[in-house]
């Protein structure tokens, strides 16, 4: 087992519904437990419908369960497909130590678009993010996947970008065993394992 | 994961809980499962389905809980063990058998499953259906998380054999949603062999095993409250980690807490550093009390907070107990939802509870830097609101658009009501505000009976009452018997997408494939509701005009009940079964002059379809073609025809 550096471990996956968080942090808690933790994934709430603040919580442990929501302020490492849910998951989870990686790629919510709401100006967003955090990674995940030919690649992206920074206790073997098992078509497992080692690159050489 | 049936004990797996739930009726050897669909639930009764076959099981969604219920019961008289699942609103309708269900008895174990609801995070109300178990006198379970979700249900069906009574095993969201480590048991090897035994007669004087005292109904209550007295000493054989005390002998504190409470409660105790002052009694089978545990700790601490979510179940249960005590229990002071320590609605968090121990034993607790929280808390509320929208491509939101069309036309002040689905949503902003009222499953139609009968009172507003396919099934029925028959006057509108939508596209019977994957004979809503003589059109929602010419002339109709149906397969489904999207969409950047045009941005800013985009620089729409589903109507809506559909090649 790897070391754990805190007990438990506090994982934040933050996006919009439809992105694909949910999988993503259960690929997480797979992995976790193939590398012997405790793993708790706390899935989707609320509507599920697409277009709604999703995220999802990770709790990892040695030997016990925690709950399945991150006490306030006590998010570790925060994964933002989307800035301003990175943001608002900060708001309420972070503390001045926690690590976060964001997807600067923005989704508008039909209020903005009518006008109804508006997006506060995006610079300004990873300003704010990089300032209230120990270390930020922006993975511009979603523009590296349309270079791939398909949006989707952005969460194996993502993936392969937390791999990189070392801050879960998970090698990338787990999660390639896992896609090997996702993904039967061999065309596509191949496609996923190349996003997630570009992943890998776009954080591992800043380490 | 791999097969939920996988025959290898003592292997750790990370599944949802809903999973463990399904396992654990396996690992007892389930026969016969049904249920029907019910978030924070509707996951169980597909994890089972799916390896039913080759496990000599049977599976089903049932039209509504109560014959899901029955149909379980029946299996259970039968000697096959069976469970019947559903979330809190399910009990509500099931209860009337329950209570039934209760004075004759069940054979082989029948367990009942509740999902329960605190936030609540996706119901139309929060209940909290403990109270159903001390109402009815059955035995309650209450998991804490996953591994114990899978215990408890197994050990559910042994429980209720014993006592001959149904078992009732109460689960949350926060379990059946969270995926956490479960170590697998044991697979039984189990004969089912299904066989109703003569002695099984309820009302016989001498063979009626169940109405030994004085026959028909004056034995069966008696019956019933001898059996329960028999659940105590049955749960006193409780596995010994389903109630345990950890703590000081003699606690500065006690918690009293159950189900996923307990996992709040420890881990605050744990952030506050407290566990060699605090003690938590734990508690699996909350119903009947284990009351030797529970007094034996009642002498040895001054303070009690209980912690638990939504009803002061426990609360008010041990204070009866504290009650009855011949030591007394003066000494003690109680804290809970009565003393306003914790709250008595939405779902107890880590945070709550660490407020609340605080609030007793004294002492502070930063969770982070306070100035880097105001600060980081601030920033946070830029964040824009994401309001629930349905997905583009859904047939609601054209029909929505076309419902208020019609009724501003119409212009007599019409309304709509709405139900339990997807289309709930059109009480909201995502359906224009169309929908006035939602309640229980069916309601909708039950609550237009009243008004569409209130014309000798002045009453002239239209009224369409709206339920979807499978709610139409589920309890809309009876409602719609009742107005056709009283000769009330409304339009019922079946929202029919082909599938139990909101809860994950589960089969309904009007469908023609089961949850077994069985072909099935689809029962046809249009000639259920011409049997009983009700006028009944048909239209596609994504055929703006005629719908709402349609509309317009159900609104002319005062004769009573009048049916609409509302076809067009959900979005998700569609897009699943044909993988391409019908149209290509744009707009035509010559065309649409944006601002200039008049239509105040009809597409973007009133039909709000999230697919559709406004270019701020441009002044112009633009599709948004990540999340165009290709649906096409929008060019319906563009006054101008500047957002042109073209059909994609075969």
């Amino acid at each position: 087992m790897k070391p754990l550096p805190k007990d438990p471990l506090n994982i934040l996956v933050a996006g919009v519904g439809g992105q694909g968080n949910v999988m993503l942090a259960q690929i997480i808690g797979q992995a976790l437990v193939m590398e012997g933790f405790f793993a708790v994934v706390g899935d989707t709430f609320g509507a599920a419908q697409r277009g709604g603040s999703v995220a999802s919580h990770i709790r990892i442990s040695k030997d016990t369960e925690y709950s399945s929501i991150v006490p306030k302020g006590q998010a570790d490492f925060i994964l933002g497909m989307e800035p301003s849910e990175t943001l608002r998951v900060m708001g309420q989870y972070a503390n001045p130590a926690t690590r976060v990686i964001v997807n600067p790629r923005v989704v508008l919510p039909p209020t903005v678009i009518s006008g109804a709401d508006t997006y506060p100006d995006i610079n300004e967003v990873l300003a704010a993010i990089e300032k209230h955090c120990s270390r930020s990674w922006i993975v511009n995940a979603t523009e590296q996947a349309m270079n791939l030919g398909n949006r989707l690649y952005a969460n194996t992206i993502l993936m392969g970008a937390t791999l990189g920074t070392g801050i879960l206790p998970i090698g990338r073997d787990s999660v390639v065993e896992i896609y090997k098992e996702r993904f039967a078509d061999p065309k596509l497992y191949r496609a996923n394992v190349k996003a997630l080692d570009l992943g890998i690159s776009l954080t591992k050489e800043s380490c | 994961m791999t097969d939920i049936d996988v025959h290898a004990p003592g292997r750790v797996e990370l599944l949802l809980g809903n999973e463990a739930i399904a396992r654990g009726a396996l690992e007892a050897g389930v026969g016969f499962i049904s249920g029907y669909p019910g978030t924070p639930s509707s996951e169980i009764i597909p994890t089972i389905a799916a390896i039913a076959k080759r496990n000599n099981i049977y599976a089903e969604w049932a039209a509504n809980e109560k014959v899901a219920m029955e149909a379980a019961a029946g299996a259970s008289f039968s000697g096959i063990r069976s469970m019947a699942v559903m979330k809190q609103n399910g009990i509500n309708v099931a209860v009337d058998f329950i209570g039934n269900l209760q004075m004759t008895g069940i054979k082989a174990g029948m367990v009942l499953l509740v999902a329960d609801d605190p936030g609540p995070l996706s119901s139309s109300n929060e209940e909290d259906t403990r109270i159903v178990a001390k109402w009815m006198d059955f035995p309650l379970l209450e998991p804490c998380c996953a591994q114990e979700a899978k215990d408890m249900t197994k050990w559910a069906f042994e429980v209720s054999e014993q006592c001959g009574l149904i078992c009732m095993v109460r689960t949350v969201s926060r379990i059946g949603h969270t995926r956490a480590n479960v170590k697998l048991g044991e697979l039984p090897e189990v004969e089912k062999k299904a066989y109703y035994q003569d002695t099984w007669n309820m009302y016989h004087p001498t063979k009626g095993i169940h109405c030994t005292v004085g026959g028909f109904d004056a034995g069966l209550h008696p019956g019933k409250i001898k059996k329960f007295a028999t659940v105590k000493e049955i749960l006193a054989k409780a596995p010994q980690e389903f109630n345990w005390y950890t703590g000081p002998d003699e606690p500065e504190l006690l918690i009293i807490t159950s189900g996923v409470a307990y996992i709040y409660a420890k881990e605050a105790l744990k952030i506050l550093k407290l566990e060699d002052k605090v003690g938590i009694l734990k508690l699996g089978t909350t119903w009947p009390l284990p009351e030797e545990i529970v007094a034996k700790h009642l002498r040895n601490t001054k303070k009690i907070l209980f912690v638990e979510e939504l009803e002061p179940f426990l609360e008010r249960n041990v204070m009866e107990l504290a009650a009855s005590l011949p030591s007394g229990t003066r000494h003690i002071n109680f804290y809970g939802m009565r003393s306003g320590h914790m709250r008595g609605y939405g779902d107890v968090n880590v945070d709550l509870v660490i407020d609340a121990v605080l609030k007793i034993v004294g002492g502070s607790y930063e969770p982070r830097d306070v100035t880097y929280g105001l600060e980081i808390e601030e920033l946070a509320e830029a964040a824009p609101a994401r309001p629930w929208e349905m997905c583009p491509g859904c047939p609601y939101r054209p029909f929505f658009w076309t419902v208020k069309t019609a009724l501003q036309i119409d212009g007599r002040d019409g309304f709509s009501l709405v139900d339990v689905g997807c289309y709930t949503l059109g009480a909201f902003n995502a359906g224009y505000w169309q929908g006035r009222t939602t309640h229980a499953m069916g309601s909708s139609f039950g609550v237009a009976c009243g008004l569409g009968k209130l014309e000798q009172f002045g009453f002239s507003q239209p009224v369409m009452a709206m339920v979807g396919d499978s709610t139409f099934f589920h309890a809309s029925i009876p409602a719609l018997v009742s107005g056709t028959w009283n000769n009330a006057n409304f339009i019922a509108v079946v929202m029919d997408n082909s599938a139990t939508a909101m809860t994950g596209h589960q089969p309904h019977p009007g469908l023609s494939t089961t949850v077994m994957g069985d072909t099935a004979s689809a029962i046809s809503t249009e000639a259920v509701c011409r049997s009983m003589g009700c006028r009944v059109e048909v239209c596609d929602p994504f055929d703006m005009e005629a719908t709402k010419n349609t509309i317009l002339d159900l609104l002319s109709d005062d004769s009573g009940v009048k049916v609409l149906i509302v076809r067009r397969l959900c979005e998700l489904v569609r897009a699943r079964v044909e993988k391409k999207p019908p149209f290509k969409m744009h707009v035509d950047p010559e065309k649409c002059i944006g601002e200039d045009c008049g239509c105040a941005r009809l597409c973007t800013r009133m039909f709000h379809c999230p697919g559709l985009m406004w270019d701020e620089k441009a002044g112009r729409a633009v599709i948004d073609e990540v999340m165009c589903a290709g649906c096409g109507v929008c060019a319906d809506i563009c006054p101008k025809g500047a957002i042109i559909k073209e059909t994609l090649q075969e």
